[in-house]
């Protein structure tokens, strides 16, 4: 997918983290993630993300593995082939919830992690940019996308202003899928000026 | 803290209204029942009448001890967020002393006077009864009951002391506090290992599971427990939700209500799994000896009880709870807390009666006036609890913790 441009600010202290993250924001930047060591109570609300519809999923996958389990066994034991087990019912209810609740388990995992991956761009074979190698250490680690819109130096600036460590200007891939690394080397904004430039 | 927290509960004429209505409902209802069924000759209408007492004594001691539990088990986790309402818990648990003497009065009588409910008490020429009556006799049942009430209430008073202690003598030094939470923790845990020996293994066999004496099932204590526990966090919510409304417990937040419902919705969760581990064996095995004890409850007459203790107590957790924010929605909790401990009421009744009233269901007013009853001591017993000492724990070295609490 597209290369695009990204200011990267580091912050070794969550106390000026938070503040930062707000005054991101306000300023009306365009933060495309915060990179931490460990997960930060309150930093997504802080970012304004929502919450994650993957729970949602979840629910959907597992009564999906109850409805399959329930009707592929009840089709079984009731239709394609009854076996008289113990002289029980046909349609042996509480012998099947232990197998019910493992397809739910089952499909509701499962259907988890894959959706997880998906949303969070991850797939076999694919290599995630790393903004800055300490994000997995002890930095806290800002971007903030370059649009057509903002200006480098001014976002420089401002991090600098709201207490980062460190700020510099990189560029990468944000796209995922297998094939589609090399196609697009340039940053958004020359595309774009190259864009203009072919119309002119 | 750089605020001022409201650390004084004043109970209301309203409150203590209502729980004097309550006590004089449950008091009506043991008279009255006691001339209808209790005092005649009717053998069939005596068990009637201590099967009642049974039931709600037993069931609302277990709630309010699950107070005390949920106290110990946080307690020994070394947990921090239930410190901003933890005089919560404490204050319900007070209620094991009025409950723990009306249980003893009443299970005392139960045996003493044998009005029908426990057979074991005549296993002669009974080879099953016999064989099971170095556990099942009354003087084992005395001293279990004794030792169990007596421990829960001295060990529960314990506990509570031991928080009201810092309320006027700060900690002052680190290993100050190191000492006085190793000090806590001993405490704790001798209560978690005798509430382990009393609800989770014995009690339940000698006071609920004898009345079916030939029967027996190793999971009936859990589920008993569990049963207990879940309607304790709920009772907990409760209080914690009313005292919100009332305008107390200001650093109490949607983030410890979502744990509390957390754990509405996962021990409700628990309770069925072992519901269902207890019925599921024994439809599977189908053995008489084993079955005899679900033919009147699913088959008979309590088969509408039966099921809808499962829609209750199982389903409409299930699907209401499960939501992130109806966890955290007051009204939410609050009506799935009265859902839930109604439901488990509902679960200890039949828990009690089909043993020894098989042909039909005699659930009437007399049974829901002695339980109004208790819950006017309940609600009696905290409020007194909740308005004699501070609403907050602040000088525990977990306080901040909790404050800042974040799920």
């Amino acid at each position: 997918m597209a290369v695009k441009k990204f200011v990267v600010g580091c912050f070794d202290d969550e106390a000026v983290l938070f503040p930062a993250v707000k005054n991101v924001r306000k300023a009306g930047y365009k933060m495309h993630d915060v990179y931490t060591p460990f997960p930060i109570h309150g930093l997504d609300h802080a970012m304004g993300l929502r919450d994650t519809s993957l729970h949602t999923a979840g629910f959907i996958y597992g009564i999906t593995g109850t409805t399959t389990a329930l009707s592929f066994i009840s089709w079984v034991f009731t239709k394609d082939w009854e076996l008289n087990i113990g002289g029980k019912p046909h349609f042996a209810l509480p012998a099947w919830i232990p197998i019910m609740f493992e397809l739910t388990v089952l499909f509701a995992a499962v259907g988890m992690v894959l959706t997880f991956c998906y949303l969070c761009q991850l797939a076999p074979f694919v290599k995630k940019h790393h903004f800055h190698p300490r994000a997995t250490d002890d930095l806290f680690v800002m971007t903030i996308e370059l649009t057509a819109k903002s200006n480098e130096v001014e976002i420089i600036n401002f991090l600098n202003s709201v207490g980062a460590k460190e700020v510099h200007v990189q560029e990468a891939e944000t796209g995922w899928w297998l094939g589609r690394y090399d196609n697009d080397s340039k940053p958004f904004d020359n595309m774009i000026r190259e864009e203009h430039s072919a119309t002119a | 803290m750089s605020f001022a927290l409201k650390e004084q509960f004043q109970v209301t004429s309203r409150y203590k209204m209502w729980s004097y209505i309550l006590m004089g409902i449950g008091l009506v209802s043991l008279l009255v029942g006691f001339f209808m069924y209790g005092a005649g000759h009717d053998a069939h209408h005596k068990a009637r009448f201590w099967s009642s007492l049974l039931h709600n004594s037993v069931y609302f001691l277990l709630v309010v001890n699950a107070s005390m539990f949920f106290v110990c088990v946080t307690t020994l986790a070394w947990g921090g967020w239930q410190m901003s309402f933890r005089r919560v818990p404490e204050a319900i648990s007070t209620a094991v002393i009025p409950l723990g003497i009306i249980s003893l009065i009443v299970l005392v009588c139960l045996v003493a006077t044998d009005p029908h409910i426990y057979h074991w008490l005549h296993p002669h020429g009974d080879k099953l009864l016999e064989g099971k009556s170095a556990f099942l006799n009354s003087g084992f049942f005395y001293t279990w009951t004794i030792l169990s009430i007596g421990l829960w209430t001295i060990l529960g008073i314990k506990m509570r002391k031991l928080s009201r202690e810092l309320d006027e003598t700060p900690i002052t030094s680190v290993a100050e506090g190191k000492k006085y939470i190793f000090k806590n923790t001993i405490w704790a845990a001798i209560f978690i290992v005798w509430f382990a020996l009393t609800v989770a293994s014995t009690v339940p066999w000698l006071w609920l599971m004898s009345i079916d004496a030939h029967w027996y099932s190793t999971m009936y204590s859990w589920y008993t427990f569990a049963s207990s526990f879940v309607s304790g966090m709920s009772l907990i919510a409760l209080f914690v939700v009313y005292l919100k409304n009332k305008g107390y417990l200001e650093v109490v937040s949607e983030e410890h209500l979502h744990d509390l419902g957390k754990f509405m919705f996962a021990f409700s969760v628990f309770w069925t799994y072992l519901w269902f581990s207890q019925y599921m064996l024994i439809w599977y095995a189908n053995i008489p000896e084993e079955t005899v004890y679900f033919l009147p409850r699913v088959k008979g007459p309590y088969k509408y009880i039966f099921f809808l203790n499962l829609i209750i107590n199982f389903l409409a957790p299930l699907l209401i709870l499960m939501r992130r924010s109806s966890k955290r929605n007051y009204t939410t909790i609050t009506i799935m807390a009265v859902v839930i401990i109604f439901g488990h009421w509902l679960d200890f009744y039949q828990m009690v009666f089909p043993g020894n009233f098989k042909d039909h269901v005699e659930l009437n007013l007399f049974d829901f006036g002695i339980a109004a009853g208790f819950v006017g001591i309940i609600l009696f017993a905290t409020g007194r609890a909740l308005s004699k000492n501070a609403l907050y724990a602040k000088n525990h070295p977990f306080f901040k913790e909790s404050v800042i609490h974040h799920t």
